[in-house]
């Protein structure tokens, strides 16, 4: 206590400006949070989250298909669960890191009081709520199976591992959409924070290779290639997104071959892949310009064909330095599903704004909003939080390592 | 020293390469190398040096001129390239060591992938090179966390585990500390003892006379003086060789 109080003195009340600085900012802090909770908790009425809280997570997908729902959303956190020992627990291949690093207990503290203080707010029946206490445990147990066992795999079974989460996402949309002998559910069915996920995972999941090629093009020797990315991209990013939303509502359907586009679901994730390939090109680029000549040079001179270069030696480097931008990029096309909602599509914001609408709920604006600025906060941090783990995992000088 | 044979490894002819800006780096240089001779290449900076060892792997084109190497005549034909560069190892100025591998991984990264060899293999060889170098305690680190002397040594290792026929060494203790040159130097003069083909572009004179067979100036993209280094350092015949030699020296 006495090192704590010791540390605040230094820290915060060091000199008198610093004193002055840091009373003035705590008042405000204290003043802000003070004022938004006493709004949360006496004026607020959250009848309209608690009620909603199915509509906002799925939308209206139908009730008696929702297990198959539940059983994705099962398989996502055994994945984030086994991801996240394979990250934390392991900095690097050859090393063994500590199996609970002090940020991850305090996280999974955190994510307890979670599992069970929001199915306690939200006045969910046991049922469903003994189901979230179920994921939280899930989501532990392999986090702590990864960290165990993760150092035992084998090099091939690791890059098999990474191979888990594009396989999940088929899976996934097999499970969302039907097919295979489900019962299929149209995509005007999808909604809320699903819809939102969905399309913004689809976008990023393909975004990425495009991007890299745009990239790559934008580089080349090839006159052609050089100036057809050039084009795509400068054109791509001059144009606002909305624009490009309502163009590929009326367009798409002609550019991409029958069956690829037939919804205005897959129009908008597509737009929206398309628009995110052209600045993750540029994020690429900048990586690809931070690697010395001398690296395709000496790839090269060992006999390396260029594809080869690229994949073993420039792209590695390039794609590490570009992480945070391209993570960056991921963060903005997140919120900028929101967008989906201007052409009738009931992602996140669509479904508030049908709630909002309903008389029951007028005038409960702020509960909505806040609820959905948590749940973005909530993904975008989690992105966050993923790529700072990579990006140590990746960066050759993090840990010194042992031979 | 090890004598050379008479095969010819390494034979350029009227080699003339122009820069896309127009400026002309080399002017018809010509060279001829034989198996497991030790060239040095000296010269002022901006004489083409680089240049030229850098058309003998195609790294540089050229517009006029041929070069065959290793009975290989250097074209546009991709698949030649390729092959030629399977045969001729490079050392560069600034090690260009694959900085997100560790140093064991950056000698069997070309054998593995361009010479299908099994890993495990590979592996062992790679050590063996390093055992050589003198750097097999380093063969888990990364080459951020070496000298600049122990990265030369590593790229050296690099280029000597696809077993090439011919190393090219574009001055490789000019990016060095003082202090580091010598371990350089001894492991290339260790090599030279060898079969294998050197041609070396250096200013360091002490390993020109001691270490090569022949030493070569250029100047203006050009060969302007080929002799043994005995010859060389004390006699040479151009008026050129010896205003270099007097500044340097």
């Amino acid at each position: 206590m006495n090192s704590l109080l010791r540390r605040l003195r230094a820290e915060l009340f060091a000199t008198r400006t610093d004193t002055v600085l840091s009373l003035a900012l705590i008042t405000m802090l204290s003043l802000g949070a003070f004022g938004v909770l006493r709004w949360a908790l006496t004026q607020a009425q959250w009848t309209v989250v608690k009620v909603n809280s199915t509509l906002f997570a799925v939308g209206r997908y139908p009730v008696e298909q929702q297990w198959r729902l539940w059983l994705l959303t099962a398989l996502l956190v055994a994945a984030s669960g086994a991801t996240w020992g394979l990250l934390r627990a392991h900095p690097r291949p050859d090393r063994t890191g500590v199996l609970w690093p002090r940020n991850d207990r305090l996280a999974v503290g955190l994510l307890g009081l979670i599992a069970l203080a929001v199915p306690w707010a939200l006045e969910l029946s046991l049922a469903i709520a003994s189901r979230w206490w179920g994921l939280a445990v899930l989501l532990v147990l392999c986090r702590w199976l990864a960290g165990r066992f993760g150092p035992g795999l084998s090099p091939t079974g690791r890059r098999l591992a990474a191979l888990v989460w594009p396989l999940l996402y088929l899976v996934g949309m097999v499970l969302i959409s039907g097919g295979l002998g489900l019962v299929s559910v149209s995509p005007s069915e999808w909604g809320g924070l699903m819809l939102t996920l969905l399309a913004s995972s689809f976008a990023i999941l393909l975004c990425f290779p495009i991007g890299v090629l745009l990239a790559l093009g934008r580089r080349s020797d090839l006159p052609l290639l050089r100036w057809g990315s050039v084009l795509y991209i400068e054109f791509i990013r001059g144009a606002p997104l909305i624009t490009l939303l309502f163009l590929g509502q009326n367009i798409l359907g002609f550019l991409l071959p029958g069956g690829l586009a037939p919804d205005r679901v897959w129009r908008a994730a597509w737009v929206l892949t398309f628009f995110a390939a052209a600045y993750l090109a540029e994020a690429v680029r900048s990586g690809l310009a931070a690697v010395p000549r001398g690296q395709l040079e000496a790839a090269r001179s060992l006999g390396l064909s260029y594809p080869k270069a690229l994949q073993h030696v420039v792209l590695p480097q390039a794609l590490r330095v570009a992480l945070p931008a391209m993570v960056g990029q991921f963060i903005s096309l997140l919120q900028d599903t929101t967008l989906l909602s201007l052409i009738g599509l009931l992602e996140l914001l669509g479904t508030a704004r049908t709630v909002m609408a309903n008389p029951a709920f007028l005038g409960r604006n702020g509960e909505v909003y806040l609820t959905l600025a948590v749940l973005f906060w909530g993904c975008c941090a989690a992105l966050g939080l993923g790529s700072r783990a990579l990006e140590r995992r990746l960066d050759p000088h993090a840990v010194p390592s042992a031979t | 020293m090890s004598q050379p044979s008479n095969e010819l490894m390494i034979e350029a002819r009227g080699v003339e390469k122009w820069y896309p800006n127009g400026f002309q780096a080399l002017r018809g240089a010509s060279l001829t190398v034989r198996r497991g001779e030790v060239v040095v290449i000296m010269g002022p900076s901006g004489s083409g040096k680089s240049t030229f060892i850098r058309t003998f792997n195609a790294l540089e084109d050229f517009q006029k001129g041929s070069i065959t190497v290793d009975g290989i005549v250097l074209s546009d034909d991709l698949r030649n390239i390729d092959a030629v560069r399977r045969e001729v190892g490079m050392v560069f100025q600034q090690f260009n060591l694959f900085p997100h591998l560790s140093v064991l991984d950056n000698l069997t990264l070309a054998p593995v992938l361009v010479r299908k060899r099994p890993k495990a293999e590979v592996e062992q060889q790679a050590w063996a090179l390093l055992e050589r170098v003198g750097i097999a305690e380093q063969a888990g680190k990364f080459p951020g966390q070496l000298s600049g002397g122990q990265q030369q040594r590593v790229a050296i290792a690099r280029a000597l585990c696809m077993e090439p026929r011919i190393l090219l060494f574009d001055e490789p203790t000019s990016a060095l500390d003082p202090e580091m040159v010598r371990e350089v130097l001894e492991v290339m003069q260790n090599l030279a003892a060898d079969d294998i083909t050197m041609v070396v572009v250096t200013h360091e004179v002490k390993f020109a006379r001691h270490v090569a067979h022949r030493v070569v100036l250029m100047a203006e993209g050009e060969v302007v003086e080929e002799a043994e280094p005995e010859v060389f350092f004390t006699n040479p015949s151009h008026q050129r060789t010896r205003r270099f030699l007097d500044q340097i020296l």
